[in-house]
C-alpha cells in the first residue's frame, strides 16, 4: 500500500459475487485511492456462478470455477468477510451494520447482493428436498438428492431451470420441468425455436409438463409431489425452482434507499442515497433488472470509471444476449426475438439438420435474432445487435450463405471481401473481426502487439501473412510492416543483430548478464528471449555453460514432451539404418517400461511414446543409444534413400554419406531444427527438395539444395551448389550450417533465413568466397569439439538425475 | 474448523533454483518452484489450458512462469493466467522452517 490509510477512502462493497467483484477489479487496474472491504453472505471465496450447471452437471468442480482466490484478497490488500450478513446502512453518518461486525464507516458503498431464485408463495414449499438454483449451496444439496432419490421437478422452463434439468437427467434422475407458459424459454425464444428445443431435450431424456401451475407441493417433512392447478399429481422427491429471481434488496430498503423491483440506479449507477451505489442482478437501471451476466459485466465497468473519477463514465441499458449451456444443444438469442409487424424479418429453418436462423431488422439495422442448432455466429450476431448494424451483402452472406446453388460462396482472397467471423488463427480461434477490432481499438501497429491482445499468431505462426494484411488493410499507409524497429520480444527493443554484436563485442557469458547489461524491461526476460540469448551465447562462445533454466522443457530434459506430461524417446540410428539386434533391445525395453506407443518418425526413426519424465534417464541407460535430438533446435535426422549399395538406380551411396553427415553434425546447437536428407540418385525418395539442407547425388558428384520446408511454411528447396566429391560436399555444408548458426535469428528455420539474407548472398558466404567458407569451417570444427551426448551425461550425473528428473513422492499420511 | 495440514515435503536441496519440482502427496500434484529473490511457490501441477498438462517444467521468470506446453503466462503468487489468455490455477502455501520445505493443503474433508 502507498499511501497511509487515513488519507485514503474507504469503500465497502456488500456482496461478494461477480458482478461487485467485477467492480473492484477494474477499479484496481485504474486507481489506488481505496481501502476496500467486502461482505459477502457465503462461506466462500467469490466464484463463477454461470458455472454452477457445470458443477452440477460434472463436468467441473467447485474449486474450478473459484474465481478470485483467497490470496487475491490478500494481495490486493483487500479485508473479506465472508458469513457476515449486512442488515442495512446508516447514509447519514455513512456507516454499514451487519449481523457480527462492529459498524463500518464508508465513503463509498455498493450493493452488489445480487438475487435469489423465486420461491413459489405455495403450501409445501418450505418442504426439504425443495431448492433454488443459485448458489454452491443448492448445487450440494441437487447433488446429494441425486444419489438418494429418483424424481426431480424443475419448475420453471427458462435458462436456468433447463440447465438445471440437464444436470440432474446428467446425473441419473428422472426429471419433469414444469413450465407455466406453453412454451420454453419463452423471453429469449419464438414458438419455433422453443418447439425445437423440446423435441431435442425430449431426446435427451428430459420430459415436459407445459402450460400447467403448481398449486401444492405435497408431503410430509421431505417433498414426494406437486399438485397442479388440475388437481393432478406428480411424482418428485427433489423439487427445484427456477421460476425467475427476486433481487436482494432488503439492507437498502431498510436503509430508505428508494427501491422497487431491484435497488433504483441512474446511469451513473448511483442509488437514491448519497455516495451509495449498486450493480448487478439486485439494481434496478431503467425499469429492467438483469438476471445474466453481460450486463453485470457492464454496469460494473462504468461504475468502477465513476468511482476512479470518471465523470463521463454512463450506464446506459444493455442488449441481452442468451446462450443455453447445455451440450449438445445449442441455442442462443440476441435482443428482439418476437417478430412484429414494423420488423423486416430473415429466416432460414432447416428441419433435417435441425438448425434455425432468424435476424430480425428494424428500419434495415439488425435488432435482433435466434440461432438454433448452430451458433457458430452468435458471437457477430451479438455485436450487429448491440451496434445496430445496417445490414448489408456481405452481412447477410455471412449469416446466410452467398446464394447460389452450394450455399456460402468459396472463401475470397482479398482482406475487404473477408467476414469478420471468419477464423484467421485457426489455432487459437481468432477471427478477423478480433483483430480488426483490436487494431483499431488500440492503436496497433505491429504483430506483436496483435499477438499480445488477441492470441493470433502465437502457435504455428502460419496465419501471419493474414495478420500481415489486415494490418496493412486497416492501417493503410500508417502501416509501416516489418520495417519498423521491433526488438525480439517484449522485453527489449533491441533486434536479433544489436544483441548478439553486444554480446560479442561486451564479452558478455550469461543469460542474466546480457539481459542487465542491455537494460532489459524485464529483469529475468521471458519464454521467448532467454532460450535465444542462450543460444546466441553458445554459438558464439562454443565453451559457453548451457543453463537449463533457460531452455524449454525438451531441451532441458532431452525429450519431447506429450500433452499428458509423458515424454518421448528417440534413439539415434544414423541414416535411419538400424539391425536386428537393436531392435530387439529396443523391443524389450519398450516391453519392460511399458510405452504406450511405438511409432516411426518422419525422419526415418523409432519414437517411443508415453514414458514418464522419472523413467527416462533408466531408459537411456539401458538402451545404451545416442540421443536421437528429435527434440532438438540442432540436427534432427539424416534420412536417406536406399543409395547405390541395393538400389539398382542409385548413382551414389547416399546411405554412407547421410551416416557420415549425421555423425559430424550431430548435438550442434542451431537457431531452430535442421533436417537433412541425402539421396542417391535424382528420383530424390529421401526428399530433398523439402529440407533444411536436402543432398541429391548424380552419377558425377552431388548437387546441395537449401531452405526447403515440408511443415508450417512448404518451401521448395533452393539449388547452392552442385559439386563432384565428398570432401567439397562435406566442407560447403559445414559452412552453410554455421553460417547459418551465425547469421539466423533463434527460432528461425533455413526457409526463413535463406528469404531474409538472399540466396545470392548465401552463395557468395559459403561456396564463391573460399576464405570465408575455410574460417566457417574452421569456426564449426571448433563448435563441434564441445558437444557431448546429453543422454550419458545425464544418467552419469547422480546431482542432474535428482534435481531433473525425479518426482517427490509424499505418503499422505506422513505428515509433520 | 479443521486447519491446514502442513505436509513435509523434503529439504531446501532437494529444490534446484528457476527449475520446478513435481510433488505428489495422495491426490495432490503440485508443482514447487524457487525464484531467484528466494521466493518458495506451489501451484497445481496442472496447466489450466483446456488441452491439459503439467507445469513443473515452466521457465520461470520473476514471479512468474510460462506454461511449458502452450506458453500460458502464469503469476505464481495467486495462480492467474496473464493476458491475453486466462484462467487460474490453485496455489499452496509453501513454509520453508530452516532446511525442511513443507506444504500447506487443505483440511481434510
Amino acid at each position: 500500500m502507498n499511501r497511509k490509510s487515513a488519507d485514503r477512502k474507504r469503500l465497502v462493497l456488500v456482496g461478494n459475487g461477480m458482478a461487485g467483484i467485477s467492480v473492484i477489479e477494474q477499479l484496481l487496474k485504474l486507481t489506488n485511492d481505496y481501502d476496500i472491504t467486502v461482505i459477502g453472505g457465503e462461506p466462500h471465496p467469490n466464484y463463477n456462478r454461470i458455472q454452477l450447471s457445470y458443477v452440477l452437471e460434472g463436468s467441473k468442480t467447485i474449486d474450478d470455477i473459484i474465481l478470485n482466490s483467497m490470496e487475491w484478497y490478500r494481495d490486493n490488500g483487500i479485508t473479506l468477510h465472508t458469513g457476515v450478513r449486512v442488515t442495512q446502512a446508516d447514509t447519514e453518518r455513512k456507516l454499514v451494520y451487519t449481523d457480527r461486525l462492529e459498524p463500518l464507516p464508508y465513503d463509498a458503498l455498493i450493493f452488489a447482493m445480487g438475487s435469489r431464485p423465486f420461491i413459489l408463495p405455495i403450501p409445501g414449499a418450505d418442504k426439504e428436498g425443495v431448492v433454488g438454483f443459485r448458489d454452491i449451496h443448492d448445487c450440494e444439496i441437487m447433488l446429494e438428492a441425486a444419489a438418494t432419490y429418483r424424481k426431480a421437478a424443475v419448475i420453471g422452463g427458462g435458462l436456468l431451470g433447463l440447465e438445471a434439468a440437464k444436470g440432474l437427467v446428467g446425473k441419473g434422475m428422472d426429471v419433469t420441468v414444469v413450465h407455466l407458459m406453453d412454451t420454453l424459454m419463452e423471453r429469449q425464444l419464438d414458438a419455433t425455436a422453443a418447439e425445437m428445443l423440446k423435441a431435442d431435450l425430449e431426446a435427451q431424456g428430459l420430459k415436459f409438463r407445459m402450460g400447467v401451475k403448481t398449486t401444492e407441493l405435497i408431503g410430509g417433512a421431505r417433498v414426494e409431489g406437486l399438485r397442479f392447478e388440475n388437481g393432478e399429481v406428480l411424482e418428485a422427491q427433489l423439487v427445484v425452482m427456477a421460476a425467475g429471481i427476486k433481487a436482494n434488496v432488503e439492507p437498502a430498503a431498510a436503509s430508505g434507499i428508494a427501491v422497487r423491483r431491484g435497488i433504483l440506479v441512474d446511469d451513473s449507477l448511483r442509488t437514491s442515497a448519497p455516495d451509495v451505489y449498486a450493480v448487478g442482478e439486485c439494481c434496478e437501471h431503467r425499469e429492467t433488472v438483469y438476471g445474466l451476466v453481460a450486463p453485470l459485466f457492464e454496469q460494473a465497468a462504468v461504475l468502477a470509471k465513476r468511482l476512479a473519477g470518471d465523470a463521463e463514465a454512463v450506464y446506459e441499458g444493455s442488449t441481452v444476449a442468451t446462450k443455453l449451456k447445455i451440450s449438445g444443444v445449442d441455442v442462443f438469442s440476441a435482443g428482439e426475438f418476437q417478430e412484429m409487424e414494423e420488423h423486416t424479418v430473415l429466416k432460414l429453418q432447416d428441419s433435417w439438420k435441425r438448425t434455425y436462423k432468424k435476424v430480425l431488422l428494424r428500419d434495415g439495422a439488425i435488432v435482433g435474432g435466434i440461432l438454433y442448432g448452430n451458433a457458430d455466429d452468435s458471437q457477430q450476431l451479438a455485436k450487429w445487435v448491440k451496434a445496430n448494424t445496417l445490414m448489408d451483402a456481405d452481412i447477410h452472406a455471412a449469416l446466410f450463405g452467398g446464394g447460389g446453388c452450394c450455399g456460402k460462396e468459396k472463401k475470397l482472397v482479398s482482406i475487404a471481401a473477408m467476414d469478420d467471423a471468419e477464423i484467421v488463427c485457426g489455432c487459437n480461434g481468432v477471427t478477423k473481426g478480433t483483430i480488426t477490432h483490436a487494431i483499431r481499438e488500440n492503436g496497433f501497429t505491429t504483430i506483436d502487439e496483435v499477438k499480445m491482445a488477441t492470441g493470433a499468431t502465437r502457435s504455428c505462426g502460419g496465419c501471419k501473412p493474414v495478420v500481415e494484411q489486415i494490418l496493412q488493410y486497416v492501417l493503410g499507409d500508417r502501416y509501416h510492416g516489418a520495417a519498423k524497429k521491433e526488438g525480439i520480444c517484449p522485453c527489449t527493443d533491441l533486434s536479433r543483430d544489436e544483441i548478439v554484436a553486444a554480446i560479442r563485442d561486451k564479452r558478455l557469458t550469461h543469460v542474466r548478464e546480457v539481459m542487465h547489461v542491455l537494460h532489459w524491461k524485464e529483469e529475468e526476460g521471458c519464454s521467448k528471449c532467454r532460450p535465444a540469448i542462450n543460444y546466441y551465447l553458445g554459438m558464439l562462445w562454443p565453451e559457453h555453460e548451457d543453463e537449463p533454466e533457460s531452455r524449454f522443457v525438451n531441451e532441458r530434459l532431452h525429450a519431447n514432451i506429450q500433452k499428458d506430461g509423458t515424454f518421448s524417446v528417440i534413439p539415434r540410428m544414423y541414416g535411419g539404418v538400424t539391425s536386428p539386434k537393436e531392435l530387439r533391445k529396443i523391443a524389450d525395453i519398450a516391453d519392460k517400461y511399458q510405452v504406450k506407443m511405438v511409432k516411426l518418425t518422419g525422419g526415418q526413426r523409432i519414437d517411443l511414446l508415453g514414458v514418464t519424465k522419472a523413467d527416462l534417464p533408466n531408459i537411456w541407460a539401458e538402451l545404451d543409444m545416442p540421443s536421437g535430438y528429435g527434440y532438438a533446435k540442432a540436427l534432427r535426422t539424416v534420412k536417406t534413400c536406399v543409395g547405390s549399395m541395393f538400389c539398382r538406380f542409385g548413382t551414389q551411396d547416399s546411405i554412407s554419406m547421410g551416416i557420415e553427415l549425421e555423425k559430424r553434425f550431430e548435438r550442434l546447437d542451431m537457431p531452430a531444427k535442421f533436417k537433412m536428407a541425402v539421396n542417391g540418385c535424382p528420383r530424390n525418395c529421401a526428399e530433398s527438395g523439402i529440407k533444411d539442407l536436402g543432398i541429391v547425388g548424380n552419377d558425377g558428384g552431388w548437387e546441395l539444395y537449401v531452405g526447403g520446408n515440408g511443415g508450417t511454411k512448404l518451401r521448395k528447396a533452393d539449388l547452392l551448389s552442385k559439386v563432384k566429391t565428398d570432401e567439397e560436399l562435406i566442407a560447403i555444408s559445414s559452412a552453410f550450417i554455421q553460417y547459418y548458426r551465425e547469421n539466423g535469428k533463434y527460432l528461425e528455420r533455413t526457409s526463413d533465413f535463406i528469404e531474409r539474407a538472399g540466396l545470392e548472398t548465401v552463395i557468395r558466404a559459403v561456396v564463391e568466397n573460399e576464405e570465408n567458407r575455410s574460417q566457417l569451417i574452421a569456426r564449426i570444427e571448433e563448435a563441434l569439439t564441445h558437444v557431448q551426448d546429453p543422454w550419458k551425461k545425464t544418467v552419469h550425473n547422480e546431482t542432474v538425475r535428482r534435481q531433473l528428473f525425479e518426482t517427490v513422492e509424499v505418503a499422505p499420511a506422513a505428515k509433520q | 474448523m479443521a486447519k491446514e495440514q502442513l505436509v513435509r515435503i523434503g529439504s531446501v536441496d532437494d529444490f534446484p533454483m528457476l527449475l520446478g519440482k513435481e510433488v505428489r502427496i495422495g491426490d495432490y500434484d503440485i508443482a514447487v518452484f524457487r525464484t531467484s529473490d528466494g521466493g518458495w511457490y506451489a501451484l497445481d501441477n496442472h496447466t489450466p489450458h483446456k488441452k491439459g498438462g503439467p507445469l513443473t517444467e515452466a521457465i520461470v521468470s520473476g514471479h512468474t512462469i510460462y506454461c511449458p506446453l502452450r506458453d500460458l503466462h502464469i503469476r505464481l503468487v495467486d495462480g492467474r493466467v496473464m493476458g491475453p489468455d486466462t484462467g487460474e490455477v490453485r496455489t499452496f502455501r509453501v513454509i520453508v522452517d530452516g532446511d525442511a520445505v513443507g506444504i500447506e493443503l487443505p483440511p481434510e474433508a
